[in-house]
């Protein structure tokens, strides 16, 4: 109704030029007149400007008044027109409220003598203040001077008014076309799908958040990680057991006791449970030996081996401690070549900052086999690395306790222009391999990774804690990419 | 890995060769040792007072630091690196070191003392005869022992060197272990006279030295070496005696190291008098020390004898994949002075690397594989619950005691939780025994993300078991959270039908053993009346229920959360 109205107004008109007056004059609601003036502007049938007004209106207060009098007339009123009235009795007349302001400003016009008895000093008086409220509240405009007292009594407030002047739009038209936003069962029901006209949509805009779910970029490139490695062949280890023995962790991989990652600054060792239950005690003994005194064409360490020390219990430093177990479960058995990887969880009693955490995942390879060399364990790294899409490497000799030889695996990085270390590499030493029981010819080829740098660098991610823990904000994890290392 | 600070031009004239930086990491990448940084004295001194960084000038020395592999204690300085590269480059033969032939009358004497099997029972000793130092290898002389100290001698717990000048004392000498009280001497930069026991006091505040005091300070003697006039050489590991201090114009100097290991020490005397002979008078030859144990046994120091190792050479060329020429001076490199070392040099291993660069080769034949069930299921079930519309996130398995109990209203009855001895903050004091701090303390980490709030894990926790060698199990649980204006109770709770769902457990009412149901539970961590527990099988494998409004606020979570954990260990378990 209001729509007809302001279009079918504007096609005889130029102007409608307060909405206001207009809603009154059409007897529509201003409010709804509001709405339609939106909504056509909205598609531009016409435009629209604000237009405010201020007003005033009654408070609570003032409402009262215009109703019931002012206090100053209703004391005034109580007062008997000859004599007087002691000062409580009027009180027990008016509400306490109306006894206090009418005292006040009956006193001040100077109506009443105020004593301990109360008596009207003139006989008749008009309620001005009464008679002005009731002006306000029809709308009807008052002197300056009667707002300043009226606003003073707190009996009016100002109000801001709005509403629009309205023009035709470049759209107009005296009546407005229907047009659809969605295509619903109804039009199909209808038929009428025919005549629809859609309105524009806005493509500069994005949807709205699609609610699906989401998995966690770190395991989406561990799960890459893990088909590549199920691509070459090789068969995951079960790596659930955080806690491990200081035996499995170090001492089986001829690691000797006073390595400096055998220290506290290290190692999370254990309160509870502090020790070891049980080890093999025969192959126990063979470590021992070879630390010792060596054997198998190895000198040895040439100290004290404390089996206290082996005892010890301690979150896994590194997955290897895994290998180590799988390995010696391995030897027990006639000889058959495997190749086994893990992806999981290890821990460092470091000092956290933007590239360490106390906790980080490992990801380890392995071969063993009969007369294994370090062609092989070239050979397997160009395979793994190339798959990951990182085909130039070098090598670099290097030292690790358990390993010999050992090679440190460089790529070259094409964004950072430079040789970037990725990777740890080498064939597992005799003295580790004899004690377990394999025959001399079996070499055991293996390299290692952690799965955060390789992220931090396919995501471009600077602070590790940005992309593994508590912290780690929820929308970047919703807005990750699918994992495509493998893919080119 | 240690790294070693050396004057690059120093470094250069050494090795006769003026190198251009990239030709010298090339050099030093081939030989598996890494020129980490290059900076001058200025820049590391402005580095160390967090000052502005000025411009170097032409006149300011550079500095090399490089990045020594951790079993090399012969690189550790200018002397010991300059040799092994010259060796390397194929500049210079190695060579071989010699004991001065002397007769057993003329030798100088280290008699040792019973006590010292009570603290630190060996000593090994050296002297190298009219040696010349100029202020750069005095320095060096005395920074070889600082990094000596700082990695085989382990903080000098295993072995602690000291240096002096021999024409200051009279052998023979003693090595003793006597009450702290009963030791007096001036210690090296010191003018005043102290009492063993009143050193200690004084060390303790010393910046360097009180790290090792912890080593003597708790045995009822100390060891101390004494010459023939009881001058005290030294209070070993602390520190020397002021009188045999060496000095620029030390001519002789006498070397011992006492140890808790005989193998380390005689390593690092090795290493000291091998990498110092270079400036005797007579090149690479040191003068042997007897030491006299208290049982009458007795042994020459140095042992600079070459040991013989019998090595089919296709061992090394099996290891390798490519025949080889052996070239026996490069194959004993360094033996004597390591027991790590085997026959693998970095010299031939550069060399093959460089002819194995370019080969392919073929794997054998694919073993028969099976995936590993357990995480091939958590796989499965990840992707399952990402399909419900819950976003995965991954936390630490670490976190401190009050997270993993009180602030979940739980208590610890030290009979689950497997506790950390040594944290080095209160983040890592246990290892998680349900998954539920990790994620309250993310849903409190992202207040300003939208609500609602739909996240899930699946993740070890470990608890301690008895039947396992070391104590202690891992377990895989699933957890999945919601947060938003409600509690979104019954959104969990069709979470939970959905995973029993996909793993095809049917809806069963209780005590049904064929499927699962739900029976109310009274947990504290959750709200009473709004929680449950989920039996399949018979057994109950996980709980869910509205989080206690205690707990959220101690996780800092203004609105309410629901909260489900699951064993999905359990869903192996036939029967």
């Amino acid at each position: 109704m209001a729509e007809d109205a302001i279009l079918g107004y504007l096609a005889a008109a130029e102007e409608i030029p307060d909405s206001g007056q207009f809603a009154s004059q059409h007897g529509l609601q201003h409010s709804e007149v509001v709405n339609v003036i939106k909504s056509l502007h909205g598609f531009r049938y016409i435009d629209a400007q604000d237009i405010k007004r201020e007003s005033w209106v009654l408070t609570d207060e003032g409402k009262k008044y215009a109703a019931e009098g002012s206090p100053e007339v209703q004391l005034f009123l109580a007062v008997p027109q000859e004599g007087s009235i002691s000062k409580d009795e009027l009180q027990k007349k008016l509400q306490p409220s109306v006894f206090k302001i009418g005292c006040s400003q009956a006193g001040k016009n100077k109506w009443v003598d105020m004593g301990k008895q109360v008596s009207r000093k003139v006989q008749h008086v008009e309620d001005k203040v009464k008679d002005l409220l009731i002006r306000v509240q029809n709308g009807e405009e008052i002197g300056k001077d009667d707002v300043h007292s009226l606003k003073a009594r707190k009996l009016i407030v100002a109000q801001t008014w709005k509403g629009y002047s309205v023009r035709k739009g470049p759209n107009y038209a005296p009546k407005r076309k229907k047009v659809a936003t969605d295509l619903t069962r109804e039009n199909l029901q209808r038929g009428d799908w025919k005549e629809l006209e859609f309105k524009e949509y806005n493509f500069n805009a994005k949807g709205p958040p699609s609610e699906s779910g989401h998995l966690h970029p770190l395991l989406k490139v561990k799960q890459q990680f893990k088909n590549i490695f199920v691509q070459m062949g090789f068969e995951e280890m079960p790596t659930n057991n955080f806690v491990e023995s200081s035996f499995w962790n170090f001492d089986a991989l001829f690691q000797p006791q006073q390595h400096p990652a055998r220290d506290s600054h290290d190692t999370f060792f254990l309160e509870a449970p502090s020790t070891t239950r049980e080890l093999p005690e025969d192959y126990v003994e063979l470590v021992k030996r070879v630390h010792e005194s060596g054997g198998y064409g190895s000198r040895g360490y040439m100290y004290d081996w404390k089996r206290e020390e082996a005892n010890k219990n301690l979150l896994r430093t590194h997955t290897t401690a895994v290998s180590t177990r799988m390995l010696y479960a391995l030897a027990k058995q006639p000889f058959a070549p495997k190749r086994y990887f893990s992806i999981d969880r290890v821990f460092r009693n470091e000092s956290v900052d933007r590239t360490h955490l106390a906790e980080f995942h490992q990801i380890e390879g392995l071969v063993c086999d009969r007369g294994l060399n370090l062609g092989d364990l070239i050979g397997v790294l160009d395979d793994f690395f190339s798959r990951l899409g990182m085909s130039k490497l070098r090598f670099k000799p290097a030292y690790n306790p358990y390993t010999e030889p050992s090679m440190e695996i460089f790529s070259y990085h094409e964004g950072l222009k430079k040789w970037v270390e990725i990777g740890n590499s080498g064939m597992f030493r005799p003295e580790m391999l004899l004690p377990m029981g394999f025959p001399e010819d079996v070499r055991v080829i293996a390299w290692g990774l952690s799965l955060e740098r390789p992220t931090m660098i396919l995501y471009g991610i600077d602070n590790i804690r940005d992309l593994f823990g508590h912290k780690v904000d929820l929308s970047l994890i919703k807005r990750n990419p699918i994992c495509r290392i493998g893919l080119n | 890995m240690p790294t070693v600070s050396v004057g690059r031009d120093r470094l250069f004239a050494a090795l006769g060769i003026s190198y251009t930086q990239e030709e010298f990491e090339d050099l030093c990448f081939s030989f598996g040792i890494e020129l980490d940084d290059v900076t001058t004295e200025k820049a590391i001194i402005s580095k160390e007072k967090h000052l502005e960084e000025e411009k170097p000038t032409a006149e300011d020395e550079i500095i090399y630091k490089i990045e020594v592999p951790a079993n090399r204690y012969d690189l550790l300085c200018l002397e010991g690196l300059a040799q092994a590269l010259r060796i390397f480059s194929g500049q210079e033969k190695i060579p071989r070191y010699t004991v001065a032939k002397i007769s057993k009358e003329s030798m100088h004497k280290m008699h040792v003392k019973k006590e010292t099997s009570l603290i630190r029972p060996f000593v090994v000793c050296a002297v190298l005869r009219g040696i010349t130092f100029d202020e750069a290898s005095y320095n060096s002389f005395i920074d070889l022992q600082d990094k000596l100290h700082q990695n085989i001698c382990r903080k000098r717990t295993l072995v602690a060197i000291g240096t002096h000048d021999l024409d200051t004392l009279q052998g023979p000498f003693t090595y003793e272990a006597l009450p702290p009280q009963e030791i007096n001497f001036v210690p090296l930069k010191q003018v005043k006279n102290f009492r063993a026991d009143e050193l200690m006091e004084f060390y303790k505040s010393d910046l360097k030295l009180k790290k090792f005091l912890h080593i003597i300070e708790n045995s009822s003697v100390f060891p101390v070496i004494y010459d023939r006039n009881r001058t005290v050489l030294s209070l070993p590991p602390i520190i020397n005696g002021a009188h045999s201090a060496i000095t620029l114009k030390t001519k002789n100097v006498f070397i011992e190291c006492t140890a808790t290991d005989l193998t380390k020490a005689k390593i690092v005397l090795n290493t000291m008098v091998t990498t110092f002979a270079t400036y005797c008078e007579k090149k690479f030859e040191v003068e042997p020390v007897e030491v006299i144990s208290f049982d009458g046994s007795s042994s020459v120091y140095p042992d600079l004898s070459e040991y013989n190792m019998e090595v089919p050479l296709s061992y090394i060329t099996g290891s390798i994949g490519v025949p080889l020429e052996v070239d026996e001076d490069k194959i004993s490199v360094c033996l004597y002075l390591q027991p790590e070392v085997t026959f693998f040099t970095h010299v031939m291993l550069w060399r093959m690397l460089q002819l194995l660069m370019d080969i392919i080769i073929f794997l054998r034949e694919l073993s028969s594989l099976k995936p590993l069930p357990l995480n091939q299921l958590s796989d499965l079930i990840r992707s399952e619950i990402a399909m419900s519309g819950f976003t995965e996130v991954l936390t630490w398995i670490l976190c401190s005691k009050k997270e993993n109990f009180e602030m979940l209203n739980r208590k610890d009855d030290k009979s689950t939780a497997v506790i950390i001895g040594n944290p080095r903050s209160s983040d890592f004091e246990v290892v998680r025994t349900s998954l539920m701090p990790g994620m309250l303390k993310t849903v409190g980490h992202n207040k300003d993300h939208p609500k609602p709030i739909k996240i899930y894990e699946v993740g070890d926790v470990v608890l301690l078991d008895e039947k396992k060698d070391v104590g202690a199990s891992n377990h895989r649980l699933l957890a999945a959270l919601y947060c938003g204006a409600n509690s979104g109770f019954e959104l969990i709770h069709s979470l939970v039908d959905r995973t029993m769902e996909v793993m095809g457990a049917p809806f069963v009412s209780s005590p049904d053993k064929s499927g699962y149901y739900i029976e109310v539970s009274d947990e504290p961590e959750f709200l009473l009346g709004r929680q449950a527990k989920i039996i399949y099988k018979g057994r109950r494998i996980g709980i869910f229920g509205i989080v206690h409004p205690e707990v959220l606020n101690n996780f800092d979570i203004p609105d309410p959360c629901s909260f489900l954990e699951l064993n999905i260990e359990y869903f192996f378990i036939h029967s």
